[in-house]
């Protein structure tokens, strides 16, 4: 299970807060070149990320660069000055078919190849944001081994889709249901997108709480604030950490008896009852590690 | 080489620089901040390091630092110097 709940969006451009990046608490991190960045400050943003990514201890933070998208002049040059510096990943925005990935994906190769890196070490994220990305995110989460996540760019494609917003995000319940399914099928993350209104942490903890239940494995946060809600919310309660605990014990026990099926509080006990066990567990786990340093 | 223009990159914001690359007929470094004093040393390395990268050109070179970490000063050097048209790094 991904241990990346939180994935904070720092502006690409912005020293005091890509210096502090490491010590927000977010489990992950999104270096951003794109909507963060001024079109006249987006050759100096990507110099800076990568003398920070080169520089700083991240830790167990995973490092992420949100590049400019393939549609712009900027893309090419986005990923022939970061990948050098080995992100953990970059994220692909605007990303509508296979071919997206695929594309990007061979710019990758050729870079690693370049710079000595271990071919596929730097992994890619697809956003999408769009209908179409949407209707091909099946296609989309198979079109490259490099893929490690797919996460869904809410502003974007509410205005595709020609939706109105609203608090509870009804209108894009279908489509984050269809991406979760897409990342799943192909054992990929699948991260949520952002919550907008920094001064409603409430709302932000129940969507978290929401999108947690549909099997999204992570959420993006715009403000250092936001993270520790976010985790929050994928904390599992208490009741269902003891109840997960005494199914796992239960499970061992059965194992070594030879029992292939068991209860646990009168109610049958199996395999998918076993996996979601063990995966509040391992949420509970990632909760009482706090902050990753 | 001389530069094709007066360049600059960064800010005056907390944690950042800001430096400007102005053609010159000898090498000058003006170094200014609350901290200058303290990191004279660092910056000037770091200065050398850049046009050295950037093949040595001939240029005054005006930094104010607001408390910018290397990698900050780093990255503004190069993105002033390639701004100010002496080419491009890794290209």
């Amino acid at each position: 299970m991904s241990a990346y709940r939180s994935m904070l969006y720092i502006p690409g451009n912005s020293p005091s807060l890509l210096q502090h990046a490491p010590i927000f608490g977010s489990d992950s991190v999104l270096l951003d070149l794109e909507d963060a960045v001024a079109l006249s400050e987006k050759d100096a943003a990507r110099k800076l990320v990568r003398h920070m990514i080169a520089t700083l201890d991240f830790g167990r933070i995973l490092v992420t660069v949100r590049v400019n998208g393939a549609d712009t002049p900027f893309f090419e040059r986005d990923l022939e000055e970061i990948i050098p510096a080995c992100p953990g990943a970059i994220r692909l925005p605007k990303c509508g078919t296979p071919d997206d990935v695929r594309a990007a994906d061979a710019k990758i190769s050729a870079l690693e190849e370049r710079h000595g890196i271990a071919a596929g070490s730097i992994k890619l994220h697809a956003m999408i944001e769009s209908a179409a990305g949407v209707v091909n995110a099946n296609a989309i989460a198979g079109a490259s081994p490099r893929l490690s996540a797919i996460t869904i760019g809410g502003q974007d494609l509410i205005a595709d889709m020609g939706a109105k917003k609203s608090r509870e995000g009804w209108e894009i319940f279908s489509a984050r249901g269809q991406i979760v399914i897409a990342a799943k099928s192909r054992g990929l993350d699948v991260y949520d997108t952002v919550w907008t209104d920094v001064n409603d942490n409430e709302g932000l903890f129940e969507e978290t709480k929401r999108i947690v239940a549909m099997g999204f494995t992570g959420k993006a946060a715009i403000h250092p604030m936001q993270v520790p809600v976010i985790h929050s919310a994928f904390t599992p309660e208490p009741r269902e950490i003891d109840f997960a605990g005494r199914v796992i014990r239960a499970a061992e026990e059965a194992r070594r008896d030879g029992r292939g099926v068991f209860s646990v509080d009168g109610k049958m006990v199996d395999g998918p009852i076993i996996a979601q066990a063990a995966r509040v567990l391992e949420l509970a786990a990632l909760s009482k590690r706090g902050g990753v340093q | 080489m001389t530069a094709a223009k007066t360049a600059e990159a960064g800010s005056l914001e907390s944690s950042d620089c800001l430096v400007i690359i102005t053609e010159a007929d000898k090498y000058a470094l003006d170094y200014s901040g609350a901290n200058a004093s303290l990191f004279r040393r660092r910056t000037e390395a770091a200065v050398a390091r850049a046009l050295s990268a950037y093949g040595n050109p001939v240029c005054a070179v005006v930094i104010k630092d607001q408390g910018a970490l290397e990698p900050t000063l780093n990255a503004r050097l190069e993105t002033a110097l390639e701004r100010a048209g002496y080419g491009r790094l890794g290209s």
